[in-house]
């Protein structure tokens, strides 16, 4: 009871008068702007933010900063250590490590990226319609992900990636295929609870079309479920194009991504360490800001939790309330 | 010679929220003293304290004193020696409160042998006596079941067995029928009676219901904002209030005796408990207050007979309680044409709705039907509030919300300003629904968390096709209706309270400006004070707007406040049905007059004198209907019967629902084949 959005909140729960602004500006925050404090406000979503924006930086402007580009070779140094010319020192065959390590963060950070999105959208669409209809269109959605569910995901995709020639974004919708059903299971279980609540139940006796009342009631309440999944499914989608490359199913020579660094340079870790050393340190930086990110952004969205915006930083944390706080907090109106 | 005494007692939850602000009070051996208070008004936070089973970041100072002896600041170990023997509790949820994995009987036993270490076999045995003592039929064979397989009531029963078992001194019992239905609550008070007079033990009672209180108790202590505002005899301080908080929560109640239409009302809400108290925390609410009550809290100070102590610094103003809140201006009643005459709004015939049993995960297999609602008919007219009353699981709401699928029933057939909801299309359903909309119980869970007010009450519009410039003049129209702030129109449903939120709750029905709102238990979530706030409003609403109303509730007093017609519920099936002076007055059903019995009247007189026979057995299971009428296994009138002749049709025939005819009973329809008399159901 003692961050100020608790504060807050414990002054607004009696008394009839206006709210105090959130913000002090006379007006409580929207919902966007408020979310957005709340992130900045949360230290570890805010760190992840930082360090996948600095990622991202480094995949868009490091070719400028660089005077190798990455398919160059430098016939003069073959596997040499990092120097003041090549930063992360050279391949067998000349290639700058830094040019490629960047390239490959940019290929893995868009792969890694647009498949979380699809995948989670994929399940939030099917779980919610399937547990929001019920009935057959419910059944026959399940039995679809049930099948997907049993498919060796990394066979099937190993076996079809030849057949992309090499073009990396239809990667994309493939690795999303088979990451959205667990997911989806999930969507459509809260689903099936939130369809019964009062205020969903309400909007439908209003007369909301089922659309609507997915976008606006179900979905909000899935919000944090599915952006805790999403962050996961960048891991998990990068690390997964990564194993794919590994074993030469994924990116493609003479395309690189931090897989095929990694795949190419594990023959030579102990002897040449550089040559795998920093595309690993870089998936593991991306891997640890998604994940930060994803959790800050779960602390931030549990509905428990929910006020509308603290006035000043500070992690905003759900705390043991007393029961009597609880029980005060019902049944006092004006009456 | 007291046995439990508790003095200055001072209970604060961490960080600075003070639940309980120097309470004290003394119980003699076999005395029952209530508590009442609201919610947040620290009683519950004083039973804890007193057992010792506060949460680990309370601090507590004061003195509890059981017999003689202190329980404040003792070890853990040496007090759970004494909880269960010398101070007993029973709690409000008496399933979260049983083991579900031992049998009843075991844990009974375990009690006692851990108390006063008896064998196993002598405690098995005093377990089931207990039982038999706590009238669980067939005792010694049921104290080998399960919590799960024994109702609410039952549950209930068992805790009170095993809070007895070892003739305790003091018993705590904390909201012990709350969660009960009413028929179900006076069994247990007859048992929690049984218990007292087989143990000479005393009694704490905490309780929000002033009724319970009125009946059981000998002695009352109100509580507000974690202090002991009003404390004396039951009799003086039910006829004689002087706090004004206890008189405003007295006149404010709604009862089944029809003196409500001068019901007064408490306005504002409770303070906070972790803002500091200047002065009286009752001061902002109260209609006497004067400059001196905001100088100090005032202390109890002795003003009747008998130890009646009040916190009052105007007790002169409250010597008349009659006087204290001004009676409300009410807008009088429109006049309206006759029943008949008034278009019919409203008219379900037959309506049923059951639903399948199934078992088995893999392999569903059908292995029966709940018959939730079960071929009811009745109409309700504009302008008219139809209550339908029952206990839980009577298929009230099951039919509140067939109604409200305006779609084809499982069977008969639901009208609704003259359409058939069978086959309605799509668009004609829509637009069918901006004339009938819905108010449900609980305002937490009715709002959503994340939007805000303005938005939740736009929605409506928006589905409607009301184009955006009038959507915002109209909500700050609708939030003034129900008495609201425009400002709480940027707020969150958390940011309100529950009465606020219940307000909003019905704005957003009002929307789309309806003609019939069906209400799913309004105000069963809400504080007493607050309550009557509520119904003030829906009452205005229906005379200003011309509104009718299908009322569900399970409260019997606050039907008979909001309603001129009610239904009674049993089994999914309507049994009686009238005006409500006639069905309150003379109610022709058994089971009409065994609910009204069991509803306990906050009048220590009149409750304690009160002929009553209290409905035997539960409800009953909806899976498996009774061949014959529904209510002959719990029916007091066919246990009366002397022979098997008058029972065979009650055996045989399920009755139907006819007419009454009399002087008193022109409109009361009635499904029993032995109707009570008029004047035979009056108590």
């Amino acid at each position: 009871m003692t961050t100020p959005a608790a504060a807050a909140r414990t002054q607004s729960q009696g008394d009839a008068s206006p709210a105090p602004a959130a913000d002090g500006t006379g007006r409580p925050l929207s919902r966007a702007r408020a979310g957005a404090r709340r992130v900045l406000a949360s230290r570890r979503a805010a760190a992840g933010l930082a360090l996948l924006g600095l990622l991202a930086l480094l995949a868009v402007a490091g070719p400028f900063v660089s005077p190798w580009r990455w398919d160059d070779t430098d016939l003069t140094a073959f596997r040499a250590p990092p120097s003041s010319e090549h930063w992360f020192g050279t391949t067998q065959s000349g290639r700058d490590v830094f040019a490629l390590s960047v390239r490959g963060l940019r290929r893995s950070l868009a792969i890694g990226l647009c498949v979380a999105v699809l995948s989670t959208g994929l399940a939030a669409a099917v779980g919610t319609v399937a547990g929001f209809a019920g009935g057959w269109t419910g059944r026959c959605l399940m039995w679809g992900v049930d099948v997907l569910l049993v498919l060796p995901s990394f066979l099937v995709v190993a076996v079809l990636s030849p057949l992309l020639g090499g073009r990396w974004p239809l990667l994309v919708p493939l690795l999303a295929a088979f990451l959205w059903m667990v997911t989806a299971r999930v969507v459509r279980a809260m689903t099936v609870s939130l369809r019964e609540r009062e205020y969903v139940l309400a909007a439908r006796f209003l007369g909301v079309g089922a659309p609507r009342v997915i976008v606006r009631h179900i979905l909000p309440h899935l919000a944090s479920l599915l952006v805790v999944d999403a962050s996961l499914n960048v891991s998990v989608a990068i690390v997964t194009e990564s194993g794919l490359s590994y074993f030469g199913f994924g990116v493609r020579p003479p395309d690189v991504s931090l897989g095929t660094i990694i795949a190419d340079g594990r023959g030579t870790a102990t002897t040449h360490p550089w040559l795998f050393g920093f595309a690993a340190a870089l998936l593991v930086l991306v891997v640890l800001a998604v994940n930060l990110l994803g959790d800050g952004l779960r602390d931030v969205l549990d509905p428990t939790s929910s006020g509308p915006a603290p006035r000043t930083g500070g992690r905003v944390r759900r705390r043991a309330r007393p029961g009597n706080a609880r029980a005060h907090e019902y049944g006092t109106g004006p009456a | 010679m007291n046995v439990l005494e508790v003095r200055g007692l001072n209970v604060t939850y961490a960080p600075d929220v003070r639940a309980v602000r120097g309470v004290g009070f003394d119980v003699a051996p076999g005395e029952v003293l209530g508590i009442v208070g609201e919610s947040g008004s620290g009683k519950s936070a004083v039973a804890l304290a007193t057992l010792g089973l506060l949460p680990p970041g309370a601090r507590v100072r004061g003195s509890v004193r059981l017999r003689g002896r202190e329980l404040l600041g003792r070890p853990d170990a040496e007090l759970s020696r004494v909880r269960g023997r010398d101070l007993a509790m029973v709690f409000q949820d008496p399933l979260s409160a049983l083991t579900p994995v031992h049998t009843v009987g075991d844990q009974i036993a375990e009690t006692i042998r851990v108390h006063a270490g008896a064998t196993r076999a002598a405690a098995r045995a005093r377990a089931a006596e207990l039982l038999e003592l706590v009238g669980i039929p067939d005792a010694p064979r049921r104290a080998r079941a399960y919590p799960h397989e024994f109702s609410g009531g039952m549950r209930q029963r068992v805790m009170i067995a095993m809070a007895i078992a070892n003739d305790p001194v003091a018993i705590v019992a904390d909201e012990p029928t709350t969660s009960l239905d009413v028929t179900i609550q006076a069994q247990v008070l007859d048992v929690l009676r049984t218990a007292k007079e087989a143990t000479g033990a005393a009694i704490v009672l905490i309780t929000h219901d002033l009724g319970v209180v009125a009946g059981f108790a000998d002695r009352v202590m109100v509580m507000y904002a974690g202090r002991a505002v009003e404390s004396g005899p039951v009799d003086e301080v039910y006829r004689r209030p002087r706090m004004p908080y206890t008189i405003g929560l007295l006149q404010s109640l709604p009862r089944i005796d029809g003196t409500a239409r001068g019901a007064r009302r408490i306005e504002g809400a409770p303070p906070d408990a972790t803002e500091p108290a200047a002065g009286c925390p009752f001061a902002p609410r109260c209609p006497v207050s004067v400059p001196d009550c905001a100088d100090a809290e005032p202390e109890p100070a002795l003003t009747g007979p008998s130890g009646h102590l009040v916190a009052c610094v105007n007790t002169v103003a409250t010597a008349d309680p009659a006087r204290v809140f001004p009676a409300p201006d009410r807008l009088p009643v429109p006049a309206r044409p006759p029943r008949e005459e008034r278009r019919v709004v409203l008219e379900v015939n037959e309506l049923v709705r059951h639903h399948p049993l199934y078992r088995g995960t893999l392999i569903k297999r059908r292995v029966g039907t709940v018959h939730a609602v079960d071929g009811i008919g009745f109409d309700v007219r504009e302008g008219e509030s139809l209550g339908l009353v029952g206990e839980s699981g009577c298929g009230k709401t099951s039919a509140l919300m067939e109604i409200l699928r305006l779609a084809r029933p499982q069977g008969g057939r639901v009208s609704v300003f003259g359409k058939d909801t069978s086959d309605l299309s799509k668009g004609r359903r829509k637009a069918l629904r901006r004339d009938i909309q819905v108010v449900f119980q609980d305002p937490f869970t009715s709002l959503d968390p994340r939007m805000r007010v303005a938005d939740i009450l736009a929605e409506p519009l928006v589905t409607h096709g009301v184009p955006p410039e009038r959507t915002r003049e109209r909500v700050e129209k609708l939030l003034e209706l129900v008495g609201l702030d425009p400002a709480h129109a940027c707020r969150y449903p958390h940011g309100l309270s529950g009465g606020q939120r219940q307000r909003v709750g019905i704005a957003r029905a009002l929307a789309l400006e309806p003609r019939l709102l069906l209400l799913d238990e309004p105000v069963a979530a809400l504080d007493v004070s607050v309550q009557a706030g509520v119904i003030d409003l829906l009452e205005e609403l229906r005379a200003r707007l011309g509104l009718a109303y299908l009322f569900v509730a399970h409260d019997l007093a606050v039907v008979r406040r909001i309603a001129d017609r009610v239904a009674v519920m049993y089994h999914g099936r309507i049994v009686e049905i009238g005006s409500a002076p006639e069905v309150y007055g003379s109610p022709a059903h058994p089971y009409t007059r065994a609910l009204l019995d069991a509803v306990p009247l906050p009048d220590p007189g009149r409750e304690r004198h009160r002929r009553r026979v209290p409905l035997q057995g539960d409800p009953p299971d909806p899976a498996s209907p009774p061949r014959g009428c529904r209510f002959r296994p719990r029916c007091p009138r066919y246990a009366s019967f002397p022979d098997d002749a008058s029972r065979s049709p009650c055996d045989a025939q399920d009755p139907v629902s006819r007419p009454l005819s009399g002087a008193v009973r022109r409109d009361q329809s009635v499904a029993c084949h032995y109707p009570l008399l008029p004047g035979e159901g009056v108590r």
